[in-house]
């Protein structure tokens, strides 16, 4: 690559990493300060708490219900990921494998959802669901949620399963694989390692999912991020450090699996998927 | 029931045709394939030759005629079931698998037992020369060890009929000669019933029984290979053939399977494949070591050098007559560029078309 | 040996009985078989749970609780500017934020692109993505507060006097949006921004371009397509804005945006009816920025940025 010598240039280099890391160092100060106040005593004026404690995760824990609020959180979260697997495989696999009429309008469909925030779909949605009796239950929850989590495993899984030859399902045929055998022995372990990585990366996306999850959720089926909005919401009623101490605990709760995804894929990916199919259906 | 334990006579395919929406990829294929043959299908890309083996293979249904195995008729089988091997362009190994669960895959799908895959997969990887890579994934391996493990899993299930994909195109020239070898070595030991397909016409006649010369879908020419190099029956599978020279001229003399045309005062004679009578328009279709740049001046035409490169035992160039046809000619010298040479042509190895309409 | 099989004569044209494949042979042949059709369950979730809803809701907010007009909804919108102000409150909040993610992103893609251990600073730019609004807004809440780091740090330095007031105001709600915002459009900037050769700069370098040249008139007419697009995802993310509004807004004052005022609709006055009224408005305005957007990428270079073969 081609560098740039001149005084002005190195200003203009110099100036853009100043705006980066200024903005970086905000980011991790708003993170740090969630954590910091989580396991302060007092915080009133000073750079930082009189001194540390870690009963507000006690309180917090008891007050908030997290116990039970985790336990929903993580059969929701699960429960969409294993059916947006399968729906969303299923139906990559088709999408790479076969041209036929019509093929760009359902495109296009599944494109739609993540698109439109959710919030813009999300009452309707919820209207609807309502009226159907599954609104604020954990169905109501777990479809709402699916919404964008199958388009999204459909368009990350379609070019992973079109890098794959389709020579090599030919030859599995050839040499005597019917469609059972096949998928057991050629196509599943073929696709494991995208399947995975979309699966974690729709994990890390329903976590952090609050529109849908706040529209569609009733007492019993709140994510943690639905109840960590409340208690901010209900701010006031409780102590400052023991909703910190649920943010943190939030926070760890997805940063745990960001962890896990960000070892199989880019991170870029969490972001930039809808981009290609975007410019495919124009 | 898999066909692979049915010992058969005859592969043949009855105006076997394939369509893709208006368009006929195949034409009312009909041929017959004997028990133990290497029957190769030549032709240009887009000839329809690949078509045609996935037809055989079951990977592309037919859309005309039927094929059949001595009397059982077997196009509307599945590809699992028909029980051939096939090697692919690609190779099309399983990257998740073993050199050694690559060649077992088709046993294993035949549930056959754990012992017996290993020792006949091991046998198979043998007569490859493949021993010691057993353990190693696909992609551990060059192009032509892959070929070999592709080879090795098309006839470790010993089917009846064993289908080649452009099996060589993706190596280079000097392994494409060694692999060439070695299909031709394996074919003779095991004896199995072979089709080929290939656009390369080397390949085609040093390996085949016979050959196949497809052009837009249909059959134009079936031959051993000598029948095809010599006695081509059209002009284009002439040029396919390597016939890279064309005259056109005037016929002024036709008897006894022979023609003799003229062209801008020259007379050049060869063998005729068409009926041909005084003053018809002809064209005489020469290979290029069959046009050497010589003295005698019997059968041969005037040109001006245009090219000449040096090709170690001889030189190989180009040349333009007055009517403004190229000619490729191998001479003993480095010919000036621009000086006129004449070029004789063999006339035992020439041949004679009429001029297409 | 059979001498039919051997040998081989051109054939003479005779008359073929021409077959008519089968239905599934033809559609088969149109791409449809068995394979095609597992797509239908993921299709018909979509259509169920995604088109149904938003048709529905499209329906619904034409049959108005109260008042006889299919517009009622509409015209009550449009004349109360308790609700039809929402929509100003809410461009001046995701309009900017879309400008400023945009031109902080360029040229900070620009500079990324050369880096060679690019992960770490895409992971802790992924960080405000996957924590969400929610915890950034509340993360913001102690940051930006009267007595938090930030108005400390001002004071320490002493470019202020007084705190300045960042939360429950406009500025706390720009903060946010740009916090959950930019890392998003920075890394779709970035993909479009590795995606062209590197050798179209270096073509131009040789032909005597300076490093302005090269990026005025090369780097940026290839990157303009992509750039829409990114500001259309921006832009959209952020006019759907809600939790970090509420939180750390003033929700009924200058940051009262539009997906306020639907959740209001919904859940205080349980009016689906006029919330989903004001839902199709929430998309109807995206869809026109959107369209203007692409209506103008539409006058730019739009083929590959490969350069050379492919």
């Amino acid at each position: 690559m081609i560098r740039d010598t001149s005084v002005l240039s190195r200003l203009w280099i110099t100036f853009v990493w100043l705006v980066t890391a200024f903005f970086i160092l905000n980011v991790l100060a708003v993170i740090a300060a969630v954590v910091v106040s989580s396991f302060g005593t007092r915080w009133l004026g000073t750079w930082i708490p009189d001194a540390f404690t870690t009963r507000w995760y006690a309180a917090s824990w008891a007050e908030f219900q997290l116990d039970h609020v985790l336990v929903v959180t993580f059969q929701i979260v699960f429960t969409v990921v294993i059916l947006s697997g399968l729906l969303g495989v299923t139906a990559a696999y088709a999408m790479a494998r076969r041209d036929f009429p019509g093929k760009k309008i359902v495109l296009l469909i599944f494109l739609l959802p993540l698109l439109v925030p959710p919030i813009t779909f999300g009452i309707p949605l919820a209207t609807v669901l309502y009226m159907a009796g599954v609104g604020g239950t954990f169905w109501g929850v777990v479809l709402a949620n699916l919404v964008p989590t199958v388009p999204f495993v459909i368009l990350v899984m379609i070019p992973f399963i079109e890098q794959i030859d389709p020579k090599v399902e030919a030859a599995a045929r050839v040499f005597g694989a019917g469609t059972f055998k096949l998928f057991r022995y050629v196509l599943l372990p073929m696709l494991l390692p995208g399947v995975l990585a979309a699966m974690l990366l729709v994990l890390v996306r329903t976590v952090a999912m609050f529109e849908l999850t706040f529209l569609t959720a009733g007492p019993t089926s709140q994510t943690l991020v639905v109840a960590l909005y409340y208690s901010v919401f209900a701010a006031g009623v409780r102590s400052v450090q023991s909703i910190d101490a649920m943010a943190v605990i939030y926070m760890v709760t997805s940063l745990i699996w960001l962890l896990i995804a960000l070892r199989f894929v880019n991170p870029t990916q969490i972001v930039a998927r809808g981009k290609n199919a975007t410019a495919a259906a124009h | 029931m898999s066909l692979a334990s049915l010992s058969f006579n005859q592969l043949r395919l009855e105006r076997m045709s394939r369509a893709f929406g208006t368009f006929n990829a195949l034409n009312e294929i009909d041929l017959t394939i004997r028990k133990g043959e290497f029957v190769a299908l030549l032709g240009p890309s887009g000839c329809g030759k690949s078509t045609a083996l996935n037809c055989i293979a079951g990977l592309l249904g037919t859309t005309g005629g039927g094929i059949y195995i001595d009397d059982k008729r077997i196009d509307q089988l599945k590809p699992e079931d028909r029980g051939f091997g096939m090697v692919f362009q690609n190779y099309a190994l399983f990257p998740h698998m073993t050199v050694l669960q690559n060649v077992g895959f088709g046993l294993k799908m035949r549930g056959l037992a754990r012992a017996e895959i290993d020792e006949r997969s091991h046998a198979a990887l043998a007569l490859v020369r493949l021993q010691g890579q057993a353990d190693k994934l696909p992609g551990q391996l060059s192009g032509g060890q892959q070929q070999r493990v592709a080879i090795a899993r098309a006839i470790v299930i010993e089917p009846p009929l064993v289908l080649m994909d452009e099996p060589l195109s993706n190596l280079d020239a000097k392994l494409r000669l060694e692999m060439r070898a070695e299909i031709r070595r394996i074919h003779n030991q095991l004896g199995a019933t072979t089709i080929y397909v290939t656009h390369d016409q080397d390949e085609a006649l040093s390996l085949a029984d016979r050959i196949v010369v497809l052009r837009d879908g249909s059959i134009r020419q079936v031959g051993t290979p000598r029948e095809l190099y010599e006695s081509p029956l059209y002009l284009d599978v002439a040029e396919f053939m390597g016939f890279r020279n064309k005259i056109s001229g005037r016929v002024v003399q036709a008897a006894n399977g022979e023609a003799t045309i003229e062209v801008g005062g020259a007379r050049l004679t060869g063998r005729a494949l068409d009926a041909l009578a005084v003053g018809d328009t002809a064209i005489l279709a020469a290979r290029g070591d069959d046009v050497i740049e010589g003295v005698s001046g019997t059968n041969a035409i005037e040109a001006a050098v245009e090219t000449i490169e040096y090709r170690g035992r001889e030189f190989v160039g180009t040349a333009n007559t007055d009517s403004g046809m190229q000619l490729v000619f191998h001479g003993p010298r480095n010919a000036e560029l621009g000086s006129r040479v004449r070029l004789e042509i063999d006339a035992r190895r020439a041949l004679v078309f009429a001029a297409q309409p | 040996m059979s001498t039919a099989v051997d040998t081989y004569e051109r054939p003479s044209p005779a008359a073929r009985v021409i077959e008519r494949p089968g239905l599934r042979q033809r559609l088969a042949n149109r791409g449809i078989d068995g394979v095609t059709l597992l797509i239908l369950p993921a299709l018909l979730f979509v259509l169920a749970i995604f088109v149904y809803p938003f048709l529905y809701g499209l329906v619904l907010s034409f049959r108005p609780l109260e008042g006889e007009s299919a517009f009622a909804n509409y015209i009550k919108f449009f004349s109360d500017p308790y609700l039809y102000k929402t929509i100003g409150a809410t461009l001046w909040l995701a309009v900017p934020v879309t400008i400023v993610s945009l031109l902080l992103a360029v040229p900070i893609a620009m500079r990324v692109r050369l880096m060679k251990k690019q992960r770490l600073l895409t992971t802790i730019l992924v960080l405000p993505v996957t924590l969400g609004t929610v915890l950034v807004a509340e993360g913001l809440l102690n940051y930006l507060g009267p007595q938090g780091w930030f108005n400390r740090t001002l004071l320490t330095i002493g470019l202020i006097d007084a705190p300045l007031r960042l939360v429950n105001n406009y500025w706390g709600v720009l903060a946010s949006l740009i916090i959950t915002v930019f890392p998003f459009t920075f890394l779709l900037t970035l993909s479009y921004v590795t995606g062209i050769d590197p050798a179209l700069e270096r073509a131009a370098a040789t032909h005597g371009a300076n490093s302005w040249q090269r990026f005025r008139h090369v780097m940026l007419p290839l990157l303009v397509p992509g750039l829409v697009v990114a500001a259309c995802l921006t832009f959209v993310q952020a006019f759907a804005v809600f939790p970090s509004a509420v939180l750390l807004g003033a929700p009924s004052g200058p940051t009262r945006v539009i997906s306020i005022a639907a959740a209001q609709a919904a859940f205080e006055q349980y009016d689906d009816s006029m919330a989903s009224a004001i839902a199709m408005i929430m998309a109807a305005v995206q869809l026109l920025v959107v369209a203007a957007l692409l209506g103008i990428r539409s006058l730019f270079y739009r083929g590959s940025t490969a350069g050379g073969k492919g």
